[in-house]
């Protein structure tokens, strides 16, 4: 069922009253029919009404008696009046009549399939037919029926036969996500919702549809035929893989995660989420540590117990003789990564953690202590669909924050809002939210700030690539300040808005504290229950820092959590350190990349089977429940208390609650915050014919880690093409569909090239996608020089 | 009474379809006249003759021109709906083809009045031929200065474009035929907004049958007052009537509204001989039958929904005995199916489940406890659909049973081929062509 909640309602406007059923309402001014009886408690049924869709009246379930007008009406497309009286199926013969004759027609061609169809046992056609069908049917003749299912994507099944053509689909696609790739075709009772050959439904919001239709007709191939929604057991959830922080529901059966579906926050990502959000859940299951792991005197890594694993750590971490430092991934849960925060500076005594693997720099460091540190709220969800100035500087927000691209796109499709890119070119995710693109190479965007003429109260967006550019982030706090203009920092992972929060930075304390203000240790201390001595003043050492470090033997050991080595900057380099340390431990869900350097590997919960919550890009805590109880799985931080006993520390943090209590503690900071950078903005390099700019940013779907094992979401990536503008492949000799050969020192990259409109002598390839590892085969970042030739088949 | 030729008063003369004939007659002189009055005063003219919309609705002309919203600072636009597609219907086609000027003249005057400067012809696209005249009439007036920049040095522009449909009934629907021409697919609106308000391109549009055009510049020619001396007074002027079916000249008659069914069929040469009527519509399959007790009927818009059917295009069909009303009913059926453009759940499931019944009625296979099944299914669709397609397939079977409910119960039995031996109905029967 789509009902609408109370926090949607319009608040302060112009109230009108009328009758619905007898009963006088007030609603405000504009309210629809059907959403006032809801309010009142009649649920007037309907099919292709939904309450973030504009109204079509198409399906006609939702036919009432308005008085004074001679047919009955569609609630779904009717506002109230001042004085209107209207009867619903409730108290009125003919809108009962009305409906009953709708259900009727809907049902004749539909198949009783319901017993092996998903949507039975949840389905609205199911349940209205319940109230407003009959018993037995009088349809004699031969249904319509239709082959099944057709493919409309490798994720989006469809069965014609069990459509009501109620458009919610069509609609959603066109008039939300502005992917019409789906269409009503024919017509009559031919008509059927249909793709274009050729063109799959590669919408990244296409599992939304799969949710809004309101029969069985869209199946997703994940779902289709696993289960039944009455064996299932539905957890309020929030999703973890990116910054967005989109509610969820997540529905197991058996311990087990079939499905996920977005769970309605107005607030946050409305009636939506993405369907990397949605399907990609499979890593739960792929590759999964279970059993702590030591690595044995000949290399060889054994399953252990846990408390001899716990004691091999700290044994380890000993023999480090203070030389030890964390480096942890942006996809902690925020009480997690807090457990660390206090772990280094306590247990460790050390300021050496950072949570940036990923391009990252000093300049980054300072505009997150400055700037980012202890703003939540300063720019939310509601302030961008009502900005009327918004500007995008190294963010692709169809990629990086799929519902803030929504949100944006909903503030464009009402018109009152100009939104400017500083991109390399005008993506189609950019021309779906109306944005102007001012042409930028990588390493210019400071120089191109500077020149815009910023409108007051503008927001600018950044994104996480910014770090790539020195001097971008001073650029943009100087052209912030000038413009009175706030600035949203939207990086692409779940966990880092968190991290910034709680210290996962070498020279922050939880809530932007610095290390170096005596009185930020005290408060800190004060919670902590130490002296603002027993917290290391001097400001710790970088990511970049520690892996040099740990090169040279200024590091001994490292804590490694929540990372894939392949996320890492320059992959070789991790991996150079990881084999320079004498002692490496690792806490995560997985076997992967990290476990061979490992010297003991401890497993922890992954989201579902804990309870924690995600700061999201807002800084608005998105806090969610464990759904999956019977694995012994254990968090981070339960972990890390084991560790910190071991090591002769009395942790105190062992439930979330604790950890929640503790985070309540420190409220806010009031004290001196770092000083925001003031670096001279770097210009592009000069590039030659062939010696090009490099500009790379993650697709929303990749080759990400957390993506493993849905093959049926990886069908609907988009394709990984490299693009040139038509004056540099000229240059070069290269045409559409011809291979590329990136490369640089490290190595290379062969990619099928695509020409478009952009900016000249840059290339542009996806940063993690198939045919196109940036990090792995190049360790190049945006605005480096990589080197073109053509390639061959 | 007798025939009133206006529109059709020079159909005969040679080449009656070209500038200088129509100029001949008078052609164009209302134009001319019209350019010099107030916009707002032609609008008065036509409200004050009363002209209804020819199309099958019958909204006062006047009335529709004058909800158009002035100075609103957007392009207003008047777009003429010459989709005639219902089955029966034929009366603008001919028009267009005998005198287009007739329909050019009225669109300039219309959209003088209306202060559009953009103006849309939509043909129906099975009738190239009569595209094409359209077109040549069109390209003559932008010749002859009637069309286009400054026309008769008034200070008024006007661009006329014709543009062909692509073969949907739907798009006969006002607001499914604005999709069309903006280049969507062709399924009506929803309304509120009204045309008038947002149609073409959200902009105020007035959309008005061809017909109803095309009788505009003798009005104002010749006054309100010589409008209304024709006809009634709910049903003023003159009307073309397209005489089809079991006639011994079937064909288009002009006469004054109020003229009897009967008077028409005389004109139109009477029932084939040897047969008599057995019943008619009034104007096209959207309207309920009548039978031989009615055709005295005078024909205007009010007498005929006192009897509970309606003028609707004014084009009567008429079906001798040798006819099938089951079959009749089938066809329609069968078209409304073909045409529901599948928006709506009634009007989409309702014609496919009816017409299933009755092709099973038509093969005598029909259950007679079926009968009050698709009764119920008209009734379930008239007045639950999305616009008026479906009301209209909801109205032949009701119709046909008020007067031949025996010979729907004895197509439970026999095929209807057998009781009505569609041979005999043919215009080539006489002949012996079994």
């Amino acid at each position: 069922m789509t009902l609408t909640s109370e926090n949607k309602s319009v608040k302060n406007e112009e109230l009108i009253t009328a009758t619905i059923d007898g009963i006088q309402v007030q609603v405000p001014k504009g309210t629809l029919i059907i959403r006032a009886a809801e309010r009142m408690g009649t649920f007037v049924p309907r099919f292709c009404d939904h309450p973030s869709l504009a109204p079509v009246a198409a399906c006609r379930m939702c036919l009432v008696e308005i008085e004074g007008m001679p047919k009955p009406q569609p609630s779904c497309a009717i506002p109230l009046t001042e004085g209107m009286v209207v009867k619903t199926q409730m108290t009125s013969k003919v809108a009962e009549d009305a409906q009953a004759g709708v259900m009727e027609f809907l049902l004749i061609n539909h198949p009783l399939d319901c017993p092996v169809c998903d949507k039975g046992g949840e389905c609205p056609l199911q349940n209205q037919a319940m109230t407003a069908g009959r018993a037995e049917s009088r349809f004699e003749i031969e249904k319509r029926t239709f082959p099944k299912p057709l493919e409309l994507s490798t994720e989006v099944l469809l069965d014609r036969e069990r459509c009501v053509e109620c458009a919610r689909c069509t609609r959603f696609s066109e008039e939300i996500a502005g992917d019409p790739f789906i269409e009503l075709l024919e017509r009559g009772a031919k008509q059927q919702v249909g793709i274009a050959s050729g063109e799959p439904f590669n919408s990244y919001f296409s599992g939304n549809t799969v949710q809004i239709c309101p029969v069985g007709a869209l199946t997703s191939s994940a779902y289709r035929f696993r289960s039944r929604p009455f064996d299932l057991v539905s957890v309020p959830t929030t999703c973890e893989h990116c910054a967005s922080g989109c509610s969820l529901r997540t529905d197991y059966r058996r311990e087990t995660v079939m499905r996920r579906l977005a769970w309605e926050d107005p607030q946050v990502n409305e009636d939506w989420n993405c369907d990397k959000g949605r399907f990609a859940f499979g890593y739960l299951k792929q590759n999964r540590l279970t059993q702590p792991k030591v690595k044995n005197s000949e290399g060889k890594q054994l399953d252990a117990l846990w408390p001899d694993a716990i004691d091999f750590a700290v044994t380890g971490l000993k023999a480090a003789e203070g030389k030890v430092a964390v480096l942890l991934g942006g996809r902690l849960t925020l009480e997690d990564a807090y457990a660390y925060s206090k772990f280094a500076r306590l247990a460790l005594d050390t300021n050496d953690i950072d949570f940036r693997n990923r391009v990252n720099s000093d300049e980054e460091l300072a505009f997150l202590s400055s700037v980012v540190a202890g703003s939540a709220g300063s720019v939310t969800y509601q302030e961008l669909e009502k900005a009327k100035n918004v500007i995008l500087v190294s963010f692709e927000p169809e990629e990086e924050s799929p519902i803030v691209f929504l949100r944006l796109r909903k503030a464009a499709s009402k018109a009152n809002i100009s939104i400017t890119a500083i991109a390399p070119y005008l993506s189609k995710g950019l021309e779906k939210i109306d944005a102007e693109v001012v042409l930028t190479k990588p390493g210019d965007e400071a120089k191109v700030l500077r020149s815009l003429e910023i409108a007051k109260d503008s927001i600018i967006i950044v994104g996480e690539r910014a770090a790539a550019n020195n001097g971008l982030f001073s650029a943009l706090v100087e052209v912030a300040e000038k413009s009175n203009s706030k600035i949203a920092w939207i990086p692409r992972r779940a966990g880092e808005r968190g991290s910034v929060e709680v210290g996962i930075l070498p020279n922050l304390l939880p809530g932007g504290r610095l290390v170096s203000e005596t009185s930020a240790r005290s408060e800190v201390g004060a919670v902590w229950g130490v002296n603002a001595s027993q917290i290391p003043s001097k400001p710790g050492k970088t990511h970049q820092e520690i892996l040099n470090s740990a090169i040279n033997g200024e590091i001994k050991a490292l804590i490694i959590a929540g990372l894939e080595v392949t996320d890492a900057p320059d992959p070789q380099l991790f991996s150079k350190a990881l084999n320079a340390v004498d002692f490496v431990v690792t806490l995560g869900i997985h076997e992967n990349s990290l476990t061979r350097y490992a010297n003991v590997s401890l497993p922890v919960a992954p989201v579902t089977e804990k309870s924690g919550t995600f700061i999201n890009w807002e800084g608005r805590p998105r806090p969610f429940g464990r759904a999956i109880t019977s694995t012994n799985a254990v968090t981070d931080a339960r972990v890390l208390a084991m560790l910190a006993d071991g090591l002769g520390f009395d942790f105190g943090l062992q439930t979330i609650d604790e950890l929640r209590q503790e985070l309540a503690a420190f409220g806010t900071w009031s004290g001196p915050k770092e000083k925001a950078p003031s670096l001279k903005a770097e210009e592009s390099k000069s590039v030659t014919k062939s010696n090009l700019i490099l500009s790379t940013w993650n697709l929303l779907l990749d080759d990400g880690a957390l993506q493993q094992g849905e093959e049926h979401l990886a069908g609907t990536q988009r394709p990984s093409v490299a693009h040139l503008s038509y004056k540099t492949a000229q240059e070069n000799g290269l045409t559409t569909d011809d291979k590329v050969i990136i490369s640089n020192a490290n190595g290379s990259i062969t990619i099928k090239l695509e020409v478009i409109e952009m900016v000249n002598d840059v290339i542009w390839i996806p940063s993690n996608s198939h045919d196109s590892k940036v990090k792995l085969k190049l360790a190049a970042k945006d605005g480096d020089l990589v080197s073109i030739q053509k390639g061959s088949f | 009474m007798a025939l009133t030729p206006v529109l059709t008063a020079h159909w005969d003369d040679p080449q009656s379809f070209e500038t200088e004939n129509y100029k001949k007659h008078g052609g164009y002189e209302a134009l001319k006249k019209s350019l010099k009055k107030t916009p707002d005063e032609v609008i008065n003219i036509v409200k004050d003759s009363g002209l209804r919309g020819r199309g099958g609705a019958g909204f006062p002309t006047g009335m529709k021109w004058s909800f158009v919203p002035q100075n609103d600072g957007k392009p207003h636009y008047l777009v003429v709906n010459a989709d005639e597609s219902e089955p029966g219907a034929c009366k603008d086609i001919p028009l267009m083809m005998a005198n287009p000027h007739a329909l050019v003249e009225g669109i300039a005057i219309g959209s003088y009045a209306i202060r559009a400067n953009h103006a849309f012809i939509y043909i129906r696209g099975e009738v190239p031929h009569v595209i094409r005249r359209v077109m040549n009439a069109v390209e003559q007036a932008y010749a002859n200065g009637l069309l286009g920049k400054n026309i008769q040095n008034s200070g008024f522009d006007l661009e006329v474009v014709v543009h062909a449909g692509a073969g949907a009934y739907i798009c006969g629907e006002e607001t499914a035929l604005l999709d069309s021409l903006e280049g969507r697919r062709g399924q009506p609106r929803l309304k509120p907004p009204f045309p008038a308000v947002a149609g073409l391109y959200a902009s105020p549009t007035v959309v008005n049958n061809a017909e109803t055009l095309a009788s505009v510049p003798a009005i104002i020619l010749n006054g309100a007052d010589w409008f209304k001396s024709m006809g009634t007074e709910k049903s003023p002027g003159f009307k073309l009537f397209a005489v089809s079916g079991h006639v011994n000249r079937p064909g288009i008659y002009e006469a004054a509204l109020g003229t009897p069914m009967s008077e028409l069929l005389d004109y139109a040469g009477g029932i084939r001989s040897g047969h008599k009527l057995k019943f008619w519509i009034p104007g096209g399959s959207s309207v309920p039958m009548l039978t031989p007790e009615h055709i005295d009927i005078p024909m205007t818009y009010e007498d005929l929904a006192a009897a509970g059917t309606m003028l609707g295009t004014g084009t009567p069909m008429m079906f001798d005995e040798t006819t099938s009303v089951v079959k009749a009913v089938t066809r329609w059926l069968e078209f409304y199916k073909h045409e529901s453009c599948g928006k709506c759940t009634p009007c989409r499931e309702g014609t496919y489940w009816i017409t299933g019944m009755l092709e099973k009625f038509e093969h005598g296979k029909g259950l007679e406890n079926e009968l009050s099944v698709i009764n119920d299914v008209c009734s379930q669709i008239a007045g639950r659909s999305f616009c008026a397609l479906g009301d209209a397939a909801a109205t032949p079977f009701p119709g046909a049973m008020k007067y031949f409910a025996d010979e729907f119960k004895q197509a439970t039995r026999v095929p209807v081929d057998l009781t009505f031996p569609p041979q005999e109905s043919t215009i080539f029967s006489k002949v012996g062509a079994k």
